[in-house]
């Protein structure tokens, strides 16, 4: 893998942990309000599928996209003032931290009722495919979104048309507070991919270049018209499902295995930073990722310490920037949120 | 020249109208396409169009129509199909959720020119899942419009001005006028889309009405003429936007409403109808507004019951006379 690829993920990574602390402590603080769910932990999916998409591409989202937006080139200031609600957020103020949207990028919304991602996807695979072009749609869901009817409906209709849909599950193991043994009958979600002979795939989401290597062959199978794809990305959100929730539900031994041994960020770094692992290290990862760790170390540009906290330093004053863009930004008027309403009436008058 | 043709034709040249005149308009829904349409709408365009402009969908209302949301949004003129409005029901996320509220919340980034269409009302002896009506559900959904042509001409003229906008559209047709007759201009120029038609002029009462009970309405105000009741009937032709400058010019004329509709009197479309007008006609109207609506049961299998359900010509004219007295 290249390196400069690397180090814009791991920026990302970096980028979208400092974003999303930042707006929990906004929230704290009542600029950001309503309900906002926080990325933490699931960094390497976004991070990794997206970088392996296009810019021609699709992406559908959920209510928890904030990471999403980011990776995908909307400026973070941009994704802060709508989180803040105002004028210059993407969204314009109007839809919020579960409602992003940017046209430009084609990233085609954040959806917050549960199931809403496989149709919208579906629609927009159609219309790729119905045109011939060599475009993707990137559908993002979690766990708890696979028992929605439109799950099961929408992989059918993909399936059977062909579409180019590429169903990313970000599998963080509760709906909520529901674990996946007490929701899915199968907790295995690509099984249910087999039931629409769906070629589908579960790799480690908490490892970033585990995540990119299996969107790229899965998108290069979707590009050469074999129809859609699924990837399930197991991993685990450090926080409440969102701000309003705790968490209690889930046992803190369990949270702070995740914390200590597979937070996709120290992954990320020790991936990345110039530095001998130690024996624990070599004797815990087994012999696939010792060879890959040895297999970075071996090229010659990869990041010292120092680059890494510089880096790390670059990204708080992006998000502190951003913080300051949602803040200056003003609030927008009645006029304008009749104005979104009515963007698609053109010259007409009513009576 | 005009043509007597029945109104599930005026939907099919419609569609094909549109179909030859844009690449970007397709026609989504359960036997759309190799079987022609359950109402024969869709007849002969899947040989013409074939089947990614005329998909024959599985029977999955919620995904389909989401589906059409999905394809609005990447470019596409999706027209919907739903069997029934009965099975809108399993649509509405995707109707309401979706396609209502995206052009909204993305800050109006997103156009939604998407057409729902679906045949409601009472045919013959369905039962109560397949007899309802449903249209005062959609009308309390910002950044929907509904619109209920009653003729095969505004068949004609709304399906194509439907395609044609940017806005996501219901448009609520009934399974007994499929198999109406009447003329259909293609070449006459449409009305806006929401204008309220005149479909007959007099002075002593308004009878407000839309979609198969403007037949209704029409034979009652003839039976009410040969007893010297002159009534104005109104075909509203779409339930949002209300054209209220039309309805309040002819309260003005008549002083006295009656508001004939298919569905169940409670919190129905015609409640919305009576606020509106008398909250801007109120010193012009003789009389409070009257409603001649459904009663508050579903509808019954048995065909005498079913046809007491709902209203029938006597009930109009009675309600009528009843309001001229």
């Amino acid at each position: 893998m290249e390196v400069d690829l690397l180090k814009t993920m791991l920026r990302d990574m970096l980028l979208a942990r400092a974003f999303e602390e930042r707006a929990a402590q906004e929230y704290a603080q009542g600029n950001i309000a309503g309900f906002l769910h926080l990325y933490p932990g699931e960094e390497a999916i976004a991070v990794g599928v997206l970088r392996a998409a296009e810019p021609a591409d699709y992406i559908v989202s959920t209510y928890r996209e904030h990471v999403h937006a980011l990776v995908r080139g909307i400026p973070p200031g941009v994704v802060m003032a709508e989180l803040f609600g105002k004028k210059d957020g993407c969204s314009g103020g109007m839809g919020g931290s579960m409602h992003l949207f940017d046209r430009e990028r084609r990233f085609m919304g954040g959806y917050a009722i549960v199931g809403e991602t496989f149709p919208v996807a579906t629609g927009i695979g159609y219309a790729v495919a119905m045109r011939r072009l060599p475009e993707a749609v990137i559908c993002f869901f979690g766990d708890g979104a696979v028992n929605q009817g439109t799950f099961h409906e929408s992989l059918n209709m993909a399936a059977l048309w062909k579409l180019p849909v590429l169903f990313v599950c970000e599998n963080n193991h509760y709906q909520i507070g529901t674990e996946i043994h007490r929701h899915s009958a199968v907790a295995e979600v690509w099984k249910r991919a087999c039931g629409y002979r769906i070629p589908a795939k579960r790799i480690d989401g908490m490892d970033v270049l585990a995540v990119h290597e299996a969107t790229v062959a899965a998108l290069e199978q979707i590009r050469a018209g074999n129809g859609p794809q699924l990837l399930e990305c197991e991993t685990y959100r450090f926080r409440g499902h969102s701000m309003a929730d705790p968490g209690s539900y889930r046992p803190k031994v369990e949270l702070q295995a995740f914390e200590d041994n597979e937070d996709p960020v120290k992954i990320a770094i020790a991936e990345t930073v110039a530095a001998y692992p130690t024996g624990e290290q070599i004797a815990a990862a087994g012999s696939g990722n010792i060879e890959r760790l040895s297999g970075h170390l071996q090229q010659s540009e990869l990041l010292t310490a120092a680059q890494l906290e510089a880096m790390r330093k670059e990204v708080a004053e992006v998000v502190e920037e951003a913080v300051h863009f949602a803040a200056r930004s003003p609030e927008p008027a009645m006029e304008d949120a009749q104005a979104a309403l009515d963007c698609n009436r053109h010259d007409e008058v009513l009576i | 020249m005009a043509d007597e043709i029945y109104y599930w034709q005026a939907l099919n040249r419609a569609l094909d109208a549109e179909l030859a005149a844009d690449d970007s308009v397709i026609v989504l829904g359960e036997d759309v396409g190799l079987y022609g349409g359950s109402y024969r709408v869709t007849e002969g365009l899947y040989a013409k169009y074939g089947e990614w402009r005329l998909r024959d969908t599985p029977i999955s209302e919620g995904s389909f129509t989401g589906l059409g949301v999905g394809a609005a949004l990447a470019g596409l003129r999706p027209v919907v199909e739903i069997m029934t409005v009965n099975f809108a029901l399993l649509a509405f996320d995707a109707i309401i959720n979706m396609a209502a509220k995206i052009p909204f919340m993305s800050g109006g980034q997103f156009p939604m020119p998407l057409v729902v269409r679906m045949p409601g009302g009472v045919a013959k002896q369905l039962a109560a899942q397949h007899s309802q009506r449903l249209e005062q559900m959609l009308m309390n959904v910002p950044g929907l419009r509904i619109a209920v042509p009653a003729t095969p001409q505004d068949a004609w003229w709304q399906l194509r001005q439907a395609i044609r906008s940017d806005e996501p559209i219901v448009l609520l047709e009934h399974e007994l006028l499929y198999f109406s007759k009447a003329s259909l201009d293609m070449q006459l120029e449409a009305p806006p889309m929401h204008r309220a038609q005149v479909r007959r002029e007099g002075k002593d009462l308004t009878i407000i009405t839309w979609s198969r009970m403007l037949d209704l309405s029409l034979r009652a105000a003839g039976k009410l003429a040969d007893n010297g009741i002159e009534a104005e009937v109104i075909d509203l032709r779409s339930l949002r936007p209300v054209d209220w400058e039309r309805c309040a010019a002819s309260l003005k004329k008549t002083h006295r409403l009656l508001i004939v509709e298919e569905d169940s009197h409670f919190a129905g479309a015609g409640a919305e109808i009576a606020a509106g007008l008398g909250e801007r006609c109120f010193y012009e109207l003789d009389a409070p507004p009257q409603r001649v609506a459904a009663r508050e049961i579903p509808i019954p299998y048995n065909a005498t019951l079913e046809a007491a359900a709902i209203p029938r010509v006597a009930d109009i004219v009675a309600a009528a006379g009843k309001l001229c007295g």
